[in-house]
């Protein structure tokens, strides 16, 4: 009992050391923004390997994530609301829920694992010693450009995968399900809230932002090698896993 | 001026460092010796800022380096350059990038500039057309004369070389040692030199700093390294590494 109670202890211990580090590493790299402003090409490349190369694993995951949440919701449906209103009913969640949580986790896993790694290694090779000794500070140089990237590239990301989320949905339910181009374009159009749009957006400014802050915190703070290198990216994985589903709860609440 | 003062640093409780006092004379080389892991490296992090004494301070021109803030800290290390044991080479950049990232974030110097300049100390080092090469193609040595044209591109006042030939055959060794040396006496750089290779410390330094068990054990010239009675300091000199003296 006492060592499950210590165990206890001491993982709220380790998060909340995480996440101070993280909330210290904001602050910083925000202090770093005007840094930025004079380095463009250090926020293109970032964002180019945060949006454009998560991109066809995005619209991947969101072909399907439509597709069977059409399904399900026919499934759901059937017998008791009519099919007219099925466009409506997954036009929302993919917008407010799906797309959102779906698309940070495909981030999650590519590109908050993939900058621990990256800083990781860094860090263990010295070569964030070395930029510091160049009296390049890398919170500005490293963690802003990634940071920044991830809360601008995110809801870019989402408003591809909405819309590929929009046409899986619409092909399972017009091919499968019988309804019609017509009937389940005008029921999305018919419930279509400006507001659930901008919710998802937030929500994935959030995802993408926090994704980005957690992997470059970790990272940062690698130690011990290879094997370190190793735990870090599975740590910013699981990490940014469970902060994007918690913060979806947190701004579920605010915004609705 | 560098003027160390009492430092003293321990990692999870095993003391490194257990009180070093040191002067860093203007312009001139100082050697740094010592045993394998007796703390050469982590008083170089020490000087440059990368980690904090538990106690003491180190004056560079006058400022206590663990007392600055962060960006006071890094105006600071304008005035460094290091050479890092590993190189620690940016692997995601060419060589010509490596060398060039400091003028390219303090500068405004043009891109032909940057590049005459690159050309400049890759020269220095004796290297060259190794601009487009990246670090991972390089063997060692090569990678510790990129690393060392890295930290001399700004011209920095004091430059701080961990280990600057170990891994390098005896010509460049000489070729690097000469280069510390005598160009950097000409230059007016004040150096730290960290080696456990006493036949470069001879060719480099004006100035020999030993620590051993976490203290200075000697500071002087070289001939008085040569001549000093000390046991670790002989101990070190004829190499045998056995503590016969003491078992005796
Ligand atoms: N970050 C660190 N964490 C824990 N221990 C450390 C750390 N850095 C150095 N040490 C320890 O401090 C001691 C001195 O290390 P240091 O790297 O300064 O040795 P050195 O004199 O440079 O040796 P070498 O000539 O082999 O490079 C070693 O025992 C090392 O294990
Ligand atoms: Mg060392």
């Amino acid at each position: 009992m006492m060592e499950t109670l210590a165990g206890f202890g001491r993982s709220v211990l380790v998060i909340l050391e995480e996440a101070g580090s993280a909330a210290i590493l904001l602050y910083r790299s925000m202090r770093g923004g005007a840094y930025l402003l004079r380095r463009p090409a250090l926020y293109a490349d970032q964002a180019f390997q945060i949006g454009v190369q998560s991109l066809p694993l995005v619209l991947v995951v969101s072909v399907f994530t439509g597709a069977v949440s059409s399904w399900q919701a026919a499934y759901q449906f059937r017998g008791i609301i009519s099919m007219d209103f099925l466009g409506a009913a997954v036009s929302a969640a993919l917008f407010i829920e799906l797309s959102p949580v779906l698309t940070g986790l495909v981030v999650a896993g590519r590109v908050g694992a993939s900058i621990a790694a990256e800083l990781g290694t860094m860090r263990v090779t010295e070569q964030i010693d070395a930029l510091e000794t160049l009296a390049i500070d890398p919170v500005h140089y490293l963690a802003a450009p990634r940071i920044t990237a991830g809360w601008t590239m995110l809801p870019v990301l989402l408003v591809f995968s909405s819309l590929l989320a929009h046409l899986g949905a619409f092909a399972v339910a017009n091919t499968m399900l019988g309804v019609s181009a017509d009937t389940f374009f005008s029921s999305v159009q018919k419930y279509f809230s400006m507001r659930n749009v901008v919710s998802g957006l937030i929500k994935a400014l959030v995802f993408g932002g926090g994704t980005a802050l957690i992997g470059c915190s970790i990272g940062f703070r690698t130690m011990g090698g290879a094997v370190g290198v190793g735990e870090a990216t599975i740590r910013a994985f699981v990490y940014s896993s469970a902060f994007i589903l918690i913060a979806d709860y947190i701004l579920s609440i605010f915004l609705f | 001026m560098i003027e160390i003062k009492r430092i003293k640093k321990s990692f999870g409780g095993k003391p490194v460092l257990k009180g070093i006092s040191l002067d860093i004379p203007e312009k001139k080389a100082t050697v740094l010796i010592g045993r394998s892991g007796c703390g050469k490296t982590v008083l170089l992090r020490i000087l440059i800022g990368l980690l904090r004494p538990d106690e003491g301070q180190v004056l560079v021109d006058g400022e206590d380096m663990a007392g600055l803030s962060r960006k006071a800290l890094f105006r600071a290390r304008r005035k460094f350059g290091m050479l890092f044991q590993s190189a620690a080479l940016f692997d995601s950049m060419t060589v010509g990038e490596n060398i060039s990232l400091a003028l390219r974030e303090h500068t405004d110097l043009s891109k032909t500039e940057i590049a005459e300049k690159v050309r400049e100390k890759l020269d220095l080092v004796g290297l060259e057309g190794v601009e487009d090469r990246m670090p991972s193609e390089l063997s060692g040595g090569m990678k510790k004369r990129v690393g060392l044209a890295r930290a001399l591109i700004m011209d920095p006042r004091y430059v701080l070389y961990d280990e600057p030939t170990t891994g390098l055959d005896p010509e460049t060794a000489d070729a690097i040692n000469e280069l510390i040396g005598g160009t950097g006496r000409r230059l007016g750089i004040t150096s730290v030199v960290v080696t456990h290779d006493l036949v470069s410390a001879r060719r480099i330094g004006d100035r020999f700093a030993m620590i051993s068990e976490g203290h200075i054990v000697f500071d002087g010239t070289p001939e008085g390294f040569q001549a000093c009675q000390k046991p670790a300091v002989r101990r070190f000199i004829n190499g045998s590494g056995l503590d016969l003296e003491e078992r005796i």
